[in-house]
């Protein structure tokens, strides 16, 4: 339906740089996902998508239609926000039926009760907005956002106020309503799970540039630097450095490994492994650390062990509830090829394959 | 590049035009007078800074300045602390705060030579309420031969006019405190005081700012109350900046040194509004970092 | 003192409530066990933090009581009750610095100069907050900020109990789990009671030795979080507990056998046993403990793959069986499952629960 494209955009004020020239062409139709930390220039980069500001330099392009300086009254775009914005002295009916009423569409009573039956808001289409809890309130923003039928809706960390519990539900719904395919989805997040959740592409922000685009499960699996490795991991990335010697690598402050699927001319590399690659079973092939146990975080179906050992302070992921005490003495154990290797710059050499994937290279069949 | 849509300088185009004709043109007049020497409107006469010279060497302007400063200082004094306390015992929710703030804001609707009007009266001792009651307790009263009779009124009068204004801002400002704040200080064994010093003071700050600096340019200004109430007197002793610059203006048709101290009033009110914000910002954050 | 609590209340919004939905907080009767660290999780409008200001003494219950080591407090104001609490938002003083702050509450008591100093530095000590102490508290991070509201409590060496209203919420995200592990240590260190009420299971699960889950003022269940995991005493919390939540899928009972869609599953004789008499019956699975076959198996019933997840760590599926959704979660060493293909699941384990009218049978 529409491509949205941004050329070098970047975005200053004054000597202040919020962006930097970034290239990026969000895939159209589909929901792409910026990604980034605080202050990373997700919502920056979203204004300018949406004709909220005009970029210092660089040009933004629908459909090939240079539309840099038009302002975002004339755009089709709808817009989400964090704080559940809505027109607070309409009703529930009316806040849903105001785009309608703009672009003089027929059959509003029709549209706004489908589109409030599909965020289960049907009942409260007599009510104000204060008077409703906070996700029903985002449900009402939401449904205005769709009763626009805009070419590009923007969600700016929509879920971010909301019960944690509440925000899995929407989550799902969210999922659901964009999966139809019908606009391009941009979705402002700081969780790399809610990445995960929503599929589709992700773009990684970090202090103004754009480390790299492409499908999700891909930008999760090769990283394409350490910072792409460390915004899209969390709980947060293992790091080690590692100098070679000999056949093999020696980890600072710890043992040497072998990583024989490693071809580089480089001495000096990073590893990173996740925490879900740490265990405390000993397998075979595995370099074991010793560690002492600072909190464990349980989530229901995970725990996070948080441990001091001597290549720093690391997380393990263990499923299921398990509980230790804090300061507790423990043997971790990897497997050297499930680690993410980084050159000194920060680029990828190699990234652990999934055990098909192994399996397929291996040429044995499963 | 871009296209900026400079049509928006139309739509303020109208304000541009009523401001420039009622404030900035009639300001450039006066600065035009206070350089010359009118005679005639025929004949006139630049005479640079004579007026500006004349006006400071005034002795009758220092009187004036004086009895100014006391007056804008007592009705600080007397409105700012009155203020906050009115506003710390309005109710805060409920049909009785609606009531309380109607009521409390009365004497803000009321127009300011109306007000001169409601005090001359209310002072007299044969028709007043004031007057007569003051009389029957044998309390000597007249505030149109007594000067310090008369200032009391005066400040009295502009007390009952305008602590409600202080009152409101400073009610608004204790109702943004979140009730998180009281529960803390109620677990850590505050007292009542300590709330006061600790936390509300605190967090009023910017509304006493605005309400600070609106007090202090009004009473600098005042010219309706006390003309109506006192015209003045007894002798000057009530007379304050502005009466005192109308008289010489209107009065004796004296334009160019009437011109030439408008501007130093201006001058001297901004001066002092800019030693007080800033004082207001930095007062109570001097400890520490 | 680290003190015990027990409630025995009710808090109703007016005098005389005749319904449920009259009540703040149901009737119940729960007990806070001196130094044990608690958590009180639920949805937004649950009665968690009315409970908590109920405990501190901020509002009075309207029936009941509530014991503070067995002497009744309910009259007692939170400064006689000796508590501490912790808000949303930090509450600091503004004007004073951050060694004044925790000095506050033990210059009220009247303590010597030298004594509050001796134990300014302590609790500035614990907290990782020694190097700020002349600064302004008004400069400071949130979380800084936070650290000093808890600090105030700690300082107090008599506090019977420290209550934590949803205190991470103003924290940043990378920045929570330091907070967190520095309350779990002030916890191993002072042995209080501490009770902490949070929407967010993480925070829950990983502070408190036992869990009280609430939903629409009633407290649902009390336990490990292992407890609510594994059996949850109602389907509120088995859908509340664990990201995504248990799965609930719907059969009757009959002739010692689970009829599900157009199949029928043999129950074991004790399960018979237990679900004797009851028709309708709800299964709770949790998406950790669905078993997913590539191929048939006895008791094992055919379901649709109608989406695929890649959560990085773990596959999410979900599935279409006879009608029913549910959602499984499976390790990424399995096998590569597509959209559409045919599994076989097990749904008759021994990690399903039973649920009659919600509440746990079996």
């Amino acid at each position: 339906m529409s491509r949205l494209q941004l050329c070098e955009v970047a975005k200053s004020e004054g000597a202040e740089v919020h962006l930097h020239p970034i290239n990026l062409s969000p895939q159209a139709n589909a929901i792409t996902v910026l990604l980034g930390a605080t202050l990373a220039g997700k919502t920056s980069l979203m204004r300018l998508m949406a004709g909220l500001d005009v970029p210092t330099s660089g040009r933004v392009l629908v459909d090939d239609v240079d539309v840099t300086g038009i302002p975002v009254r004339k755009r089709n775009v709808a817009m989400v926000y964090q704080q559940f914005i809505n027109y607070p002295s309409l009703t529930v009916y009316d806040n849903i039926a105001s785009p309608l009423k703009l672009r003089r569409a027929s059959d509003i009573d029709a549209v706004v009760r489908r589109l409030a039956k599909r965020l289960h808001i049907d009942a409260f289409l007599q009510r104000f907005p204060a008077e409703l809890s906070g996700g029903q309130q985002q449900r009402v923003a939401l449904a205005r956002a769709l009763a626009k039928h805009a070419s590009l809706i923007l969600l700016d960390e929509p879920l971010v106020n909301l019960d944690f519990k509440l925000r899995e539900e929407l989550r799902d719904e969210l999922a659901q309503l964009f999966s139809a395919g019908q606009s391009t989805v941009i979705y402002a997040t700081t969780d790399p799970g809610e990445a995960l959740l929503l599929g589709g592409y992700t773009a990684v922000l970090k202090e103004g540039r754009l480390l790299q685009y492409g499908p999700t499960v891909d930008v999760f699996r090769r990283p394409a630097s350490l910072d792409v490795a460390l915004a899209f991991s969390d709980p947060p990335l293992n790091v080690v450095s590692a100098q070679a010697l000999g056949d093999g690598w020696k980890l600072d402050q710890g043992p040497v490994v072998n990583l024989p699927g490693l071809r580089t001319m480089h001495s000096q590399v990073t590893l990173g492994l996740r925490a879900a690659s740490l265990r405390v079973e000993k397998q075979q092939g595995d370099v074991t650390i010793s560690g002492q146990v600072q909190l464990a975080e349980i989530s229901g179906a995970d725990s996070f062990v948080h441990f001091q050992c001597a290549l720093g302070e690391w997380v393990m992921q263990k499923p299921g509830v398990h509980t230790f005490a804090l300061g507790e003495s423990l043997m971790f154990c990897f497997d050297p090829s499930d680690a993410f290797v980084f050159d000194s710059e920060g680029g990828l050499l190699s990234a652990p394959l999934l055990l098909h994937e192994r399996s397929a290279f291996l040429g044995i069949k499963n | 590049m871009k296209p900026v849509n400079q049509r928006a300088w139309l739509l303020i185009l109208p304000v541009l035009v009523c401001v420039a004709f009622s404030a900035i043109i009639p300001l450039m007049t006066v600065v035009n007078y206070s350089v010359q020497d009118i005679i005639s409107p025929e004949r006139r006469i630049f005479v640079g800074t004579e007026w500006f010279i004349a006006v400071m060497r005034d002795p009758d302007l220092h009187e004036a300045l004086w009895r100014q400063i006391v007056f804008s200082t007592a009705v600080l004094a007397c409105e700012i602390p009155l203020g906050i306390l009115l506003a710390l015992s309005m109710p805060t929710h409920g049909w009785r705060a609606s009531i309380t703030l109607v009521i409390v804001a009365l004497s803000l609707l009321i127009p300011w030579n109306v007000v001169g009007t409601i005090w001359q009266i209310f002072g007299r001792a044969d028709i007043g309420l004031m007057g007569a009651v003051l009389k029957f307790v044998h309390i000597e009263y007249n505030y149109t031969g007594n000067a310090s009779h008369a200032w009391l009124t005066v400040l009295l009068m502009d007390v009952w006019h305008w602590t409600p204004l202080v009152a409101l801002l400073c009610y608004a400002g204790l109702r943004s405190i979140p009730d998180a704040y009281y529960q803390a200080a109620r677990i850590d064994g505050a007292s009542k005081l300590d709330v006061f010093r600790f936390i509300q003071l605190p967090k009023m700050r910017g509304v006493l700012i605005i309400a600070v600096l609106l007090r202090f340019m009004d009473s600098f200004m005042i010219y309706t109350e006390p003309f109506v109430l006192t015209g003045g007197g007894p002798g000057n002793a009530t007379t304050f900046l502005s009466q005192y610059l109308t008289q010489k203006a209107v009065g004796q048709f004296d334009l160019g040194p009437a011109a030439a101290f408008s501007l130093i009033y201006f001058l001297i009110i901004l001066l002092l509004c800019f030693i007080l914000y800033n004082w207001m910002l930095r007062v109570g954050t001097q400890t520490g970092k | 003192m680290a003190s015990r609590i027990d409630l025995d209340l009710a808090h109703a919004y007016q005098a005389n409530p005749q319904k449920d939905s009259d009540y703040a907080l149901l009737p119940l009767q729960i007990s806070f066990l001196a130094g044990g660290a608690y958590a009180l999780l639920g949805p937004s409008g649950c009665g968690k933090t009315t409970m908590l200001n109920l405990m501190s003494g901020l509002i009075r219950p309207s029936q009941g009581s509530v014991l503070f080591d067995g002497v009744d407090v309910t009259d007692k104001s939170p400064q006689e009750r000796n508590i501490a609490q912790v808000f949303q938002f930090p509450v600091i003083y503004d004007t004073m610095t951050v060694a004044e702050n925790l000095a506050f509450p033990l210059r009220n008591r009247r303590m010597k100069e030298a004594e509050i100093r001796k134990r300014v530095e302590h609790v500035a000590e614990m907290l990782e907050l020694s190097a700020q102490l002349k600064q302004r508290a008004s400069g400071l991070t949130a979380d800084a900020k936070q650290k000093i509201s808890l600090g105030r409590g700690l300082v107090r060496s008599d506090v019977s109990a420290i209550l934590f209203d949803e205190p991470l919420t103003v924290i940043d995200p990378h920045l929570k789990w330091q907070l967190r592990r520095k309350l779990k240590e002030v916890h191993q260190e002072l042995k209080l009671t501490l009770v902490y009420v949070t929407h967010d299971q993480v925070e829950a699960l990983t502070f408190a030795q036992e869990v009280v889950v609430m939903a629409r003022g009633k407290a649902l269940q009390t336990g490990t979080a292992e407890a609510l995991f594994e059996k949850p005493a109602h389907s509120f919390v088995g859908h509340f507990i664990g990201s995504p939540g248990m799965n609930f899928l719907t059969g009757e009972i009959a002739d010692q056998a689970l009829i599900y869609g157009d199949r029928r599953l043999r129950l074991s004789n004790a399960q018979a046993h237990s679900l004797k008499g009851l028709k309708h019956i709800k299964l709770g699975i949790r998406p950790e403990y669905v078993s997913v076959q590539p191929e048939a198996s006895e008791d094992s019933l055919p379901a649709q793959v109608e989406k695929v997840q890649d959560l990085g760590t773990s596959m999410l599926l979900t599935i279409n069986c006879a009608g029913q959704s549910l959602r499984a979660r499976l390790p990424l060493t399995q096998l590569r499952i597509d959209v559409g293909t045919t599994v076989h699941i097990n749904i008759l384990g021994n990690r399903t629960c039973f649920y009659h009218n919600e509440e746990l049978v079996l």
